[in-house]
C-alpha cells in the first residue's frame, strides 16, 4: 500500500475509483456503460486487493439495490453508471434518501435523451440528479473539474454520504472522466474520513429512526448482523423503522429528512471562485465547463475586461449565497452549460433580478471552448 | 417446535396486514418452523422483501428486516450476503415481485448460485393491488386485468429457476403445512441458492372471481390438486394438466458464489505480493 503522496498520471474513471477506495469505500455493483465503464473495470482489479467485493449485476436497477443492501452491513458503497442507467436507477435513489443508506451513485454524463451520444459529454443530467426519483427527498450532487480533484472530491461524497445519511450523485462528465492528469495522491493519514454515526445504546433501547438519539437529525445507524435487529422500509415509518400513515408522522419525517439539506448546506458547499472581487462580469460553471471558463477569463482579463469565474463544486444544495453576492457587484452573470440551459435558471433566481444573466448553451455533444465563452464576455 | 412461535414474532406488530382467510400467514409459520427447527441464531438472520402482500411479512418478524422495492429484494440481498457471507439470508415476495418485476434478478441469483433461500408465496394473483394478474395466473382464470379469461400460459418456476441454476428447488402449499416447513428448512440449510414456491390463497383477489368462494375451498382446492413427484410419475400428461407437483423437485451440488468470491481475494493478493 503506498504510504507517501505520490503523484500520478491518471485517468478521470481511474481516479474516481481510487478516490473511492481511500474514502473507505469497499462495495461496488455496477453494469458497464460508456464513459463510465472504467471505473468498474478499475474496481474489479483494486477491491478484492483491499478486502472489498465488486460484482457486475444483471442490470443498474440491481446495481443500486445490491449497494443500498451492502450499506446497510456497514460498508462503505458505490454504484457507477451514465444516463440511461442513471434513469433506471432513480426508484432506488428514493429508497436510500426514505431509508436513510448512505451510499454514492457515480454519473458520468453523456449526451441524452435515451441513447443519445454514448461517448460524447454533456451536462444535461443536473435537473434529473437533484429531482430523478419521485418525491421529496435529500440528495447532494458534487460535480468535480478536474481528475485531480476528482480523486479529492469523491472523499468528500462519502463524507457526506456518511456523515448525513443520504445518497451522494457524483456527476462527473464524459471528458472529466476520460481526460489524463496529474494527480497528487495525498497520504492515506492526511485524509479526512468520515464514518456514520452507530448507535450507544444496549440493542433493546435501539430505536433505528430516532433522530434525537443522535443531532436531532441523521440518527445513529446499527449495522445489519450486529444483534439490533431493526426494520428497514421504504414505506413512511415512525422512529421506530415500522411503517405509519398518522399525518403528523409522515409531515415529521419528510420535513426531517427535507432538513439534511439545510443543515449541511455549509458542510456540502465547494465553490471556488477566481477573480471574482472586483469582476464586472463573472461567469458561473461547473465540470469541464468550468475549465474553458478558467481559461476565457484570464484571455478576457489580459484584453482588459474585468472578468472573473464562479465554479461550483457542488451544484446541490444550489451556491444561492454565492451567486447572489456576486449579483449584487457584477453587471452580469454568464452561465455556460453543455444543455439547454439548466443551472441558469437557478442562477437567475438565487441573482433575484440584481443582474443580467446570460445563457450559453452548446448541445452538439462537443465540449465549450474557451472562445465561445470569452466572445460572450466581449460582448455583454 | 422448540420455541413457542412468537419467539421470532414482532408480536407489537401484530394485527397483520393479510385478509381474512390469506394463505400468507401459514407459509409465514411454515418459515419460522424452519427457522426454529435449524435453531438459528435470531441475531444472524438477515430477512428481505420485495412489495407486496407477501413481502409485508418482514415486518412482523424479529430479525434484522428488509422491505425493499418492487421486484428487487434479491439485487438487495446480494448486497448483503457479499458482504455479511455469515448471516443466514432470506428472501421472502410474491409470485408477482419474484416472477414478474424481479424475474431478472430471480434468475441471475440462481445462475451465480449464491446462498440466498427464497420463498415465493404463489397466490396466483397481485393481492396488493387488488387483483390483476400475475406470470403465475392459470389460463382461463379471472383478473381485473383479465375480465374475459387470462390467455398466457403460468410459468413452471421451479423448473426456470432449476435451469437457470439453484441448487435447490422445490414446491410446497399452504394445505401441507408441515411438508412445506420441512423442505424450507432444507433450503435454508442449502449452501447455494435455494428456492421454494410455496403455493398460498387468495380468497379476496383470486379465490372469489374464480369460483372458490371463501379460503376453505381454496384449501381444499390445494388438498385435491396437489400430488407428490412420486404420484405425478405415475399420472399421464392430461391427468397431470390441473395438478402441481410438491416436494423437493431438483437438487444439485455447484459451488456458491461467496465463497467462489474467495478465489478472487486469493488471486488479488497473490498479485499484490509479486508486485511488492
Ligand atoms: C415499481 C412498482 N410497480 C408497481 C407497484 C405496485 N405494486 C405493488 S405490489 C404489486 C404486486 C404484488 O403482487 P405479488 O408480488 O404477487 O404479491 P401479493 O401482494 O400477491 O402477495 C404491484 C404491482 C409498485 N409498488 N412498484
Amino acid at each position: 500500500m503506498r504510504s507517501e503522496t505520490s503523484i500520478r498520471l491518471m485517468q478521470g474513471n481511474e481516479a474516481c475509483a481510487e478516490g473511492a477506495v481511500a474514502a473507505g469505500m469497499r462495495f461496488f455493483a455496477g453494469y458497464p456503460i460508456t464513459p463510465s465503464t472504467e471505473i468498474a473495470e478499475h474496481l474489479a482489479a483494486i477491491l478484492p486487493k483491499v478486502g472489498g467485493k465488486f460484482i457486475q449485476m444483471e442490470d443498474e436497477i440491481a446495481s443500486i439495490s445490491a449497494v443500498i443492501g451492502a450499506s446497510l452491513t456497514g460498508a462503505k458503497s458505490m454504484t457507477a453508471t451514465s444516463g440511461p442507467g442513471f434513469s433506471l436507477k432513480q426508484e432506488s435513489i428514493g429508497f436510500a434518501a426514505i431509508a436513510e443508506v448512505p451510499c454514492v451513485i457515480v454519473n458520468v454524463m453523456r449526451v441524452g435523451p435515451s441513447t443519445g451520444v454514448p461517448t460524447a459529454p454533456s451536462q444535461a443530467d443536473v435537473m434529473q440528479a437533484r429531482w430523478g426519483t419521485h418525491g421529496d427527498h435529500p440528495v447532494v450532487v458534487l460535480c468535480p473539474t478536474s481528475v485531480a480533484e476528482t480523486y479529492t472530491l469523491i472523499v468528500e461524497a462519502f463524507n457526506i454520504s456518511e456523515r448525513w445519511r443520504i445518497p451522494v450523485i457524483f456527476l462527473m462528465d464524459e471528458v472529466v472522466g476520460h481526460m489524463r492528469e496529474k494527480v497528487e495522491i495525498p497520504d492515506s493519514g492526511k485524509l479526512k474520513i468520515v464514518n456514520r454515526a452507530y448507535p450507544d445504546c444496549e440493542p433493546e433501547d435501539y430505536l433505528p429512526f430516532d433522530a434525537d438519539a443522535g443531532d436531532g437529525v441523521v440518527p445513529p445507524m446499527a449495522d445489519f448482523g450486529t444483534g439490533y435487529r431493526f426494520h428497514v422500509t421504504g414505506l413512511t415509518h415512525d422512529r421506530t423503522g415500522f411503517p405509519t400513515t398518522k399525518r403528523p408522522e409522515v409531515d415529521a419525517l419528510i420535513r426531517r429528512l427535507d432538513s439534511k439539506i439545510d443543515k449541511a448546506r455549509q458542510e456540502v458547499t465547494f465553490v471556488d471562485e477566481v477573480l471574482t472581487d472586483d469582476a464586472d462580469i463573472v461567469v458561473f460553471a461547473y465540470g469541464i465547463t468550468a475549465r474553458a471558463g478558467a481559461k476565457a477569463v484570464r484571455d478576457a482579463r489580459a484584453s482588459g475586461i474585468a472578468a472573473g469565474l464562479l465554479k461550483a463544486k457542488t451544484l446541490w444544495p444550489f451556491p444561492d449565497e454565492y451567486v447572489e453576492r456576486i449579483a449584487q457587484k457584477a453587471r452580469a452573470i454568464v452561465v455556460p452549460e453543455m444543455n439547454m440551459g439548466q443551472l441558469v435558471h437557478e442562477v437567475e433566481r438565487a441573482s433575484k433580478g440584481k443582474t443580467k444573466v446570460i445563457s450559453l448553451t452548446r448541445v452538439d455533444a462537443e465540449p465549450i471552448s474557451p472562445s465561445e465563452i470569452l466572445s460572450v464576455l466581449k460582448e455583454v | 417446535m422448540a420455541k413457542p412461535i412468537t419467539y421470532y414474532l414482532r408480536t407489537d406488530k401484530m394485527p397483520h396486514i393479510w385478509c381474512e382467510g390469506c394463505g400468507h400467514g401459514i407459509v409465514l409459520g411454515a418459515v419460522l418452523r424452519a427457522i426454529d427447527s435449524l435453531d438459528l441464531d435470531k441475531d444472524n438472520v438477515c430477512v428481505v422483501s420485495g412489495i407486496g402482500c407477501a413481502s409485508r411479512a418482514p415486518g412482523y418478524l424479529d430479525f434484522d428486516t428488509l422491505h425493499t422495492t418492487h421486484g428487487r429484494a434479491l439485487a438487495f440481498a446480494t448486497g448483503i450476503k457479499m458482504m455479511k457471507p455469515g448471516l443466514d439470508v432470506i428472501v421472502l415476495a410474491g409470485d408477482g415481485d419474484l416472477a414478474a418485476i424481479g424475474g431478472n434478478h430471480l434468475i441471475h441469483a440462481a445462475r451465480r448460485n449464491i446462498n440466498i433461500t427464497t420463498i415465493c408465496f404463489n397466490n396466483s394473483i397481485y393481492g396488493m393491488t387488488s387483483g390483476q394478474y400475475s406470470p403465475m395466473t392459470p389460463t382461463g382464470k379471472i383478473a381485473t386485468t383479465a375480465p374475459y379469461g387470462h390467455i398466457e400460459e403460468p410459468f413452471d418456476l421451479c423448473e426456470l429457476v432449476f435451469a437457470a441454476g439453484a441448487s435447490l428447488v422445490g414446491r410446497g402449499a399452504a394445505y401441507h403445512s408441515g411438508p412445506l416447513s420441512r423442505l424450507i428448512a432444507k433450503a435454508i440449510a442449502t449452501d447455494g441458492f435455494a428456492f421454494v414456491e410455496a403455493v398460498s390463497q387468495c380468497p379476496t383477489y383470486f379465490g372469489r372471481r374464480n369460483k372458490m368462494k371463501n379460503a376453505l375451498a381454496m384449501l381444499d382446492w390445494q388438498k385435491e390438486h396437489a400430488v407428490t413427484k412420486k404420484a405425478a410419475s405415475r399420472l399421464s400428461p392430461e391427468e397431470l394438466a390441473d395438478k402441481f407437483v410438491i416436494g423437493e423437485l431438483g437438487t444439485r451440488t455447484r459451488p456458491e458464489y461467496t465463497k467462489r468470491y474467495e478465489s478472487i481475494i486469493a488471486a488479488a493478493a497473490k498479485e499484490t505480493d509479486e508486485n511488492v
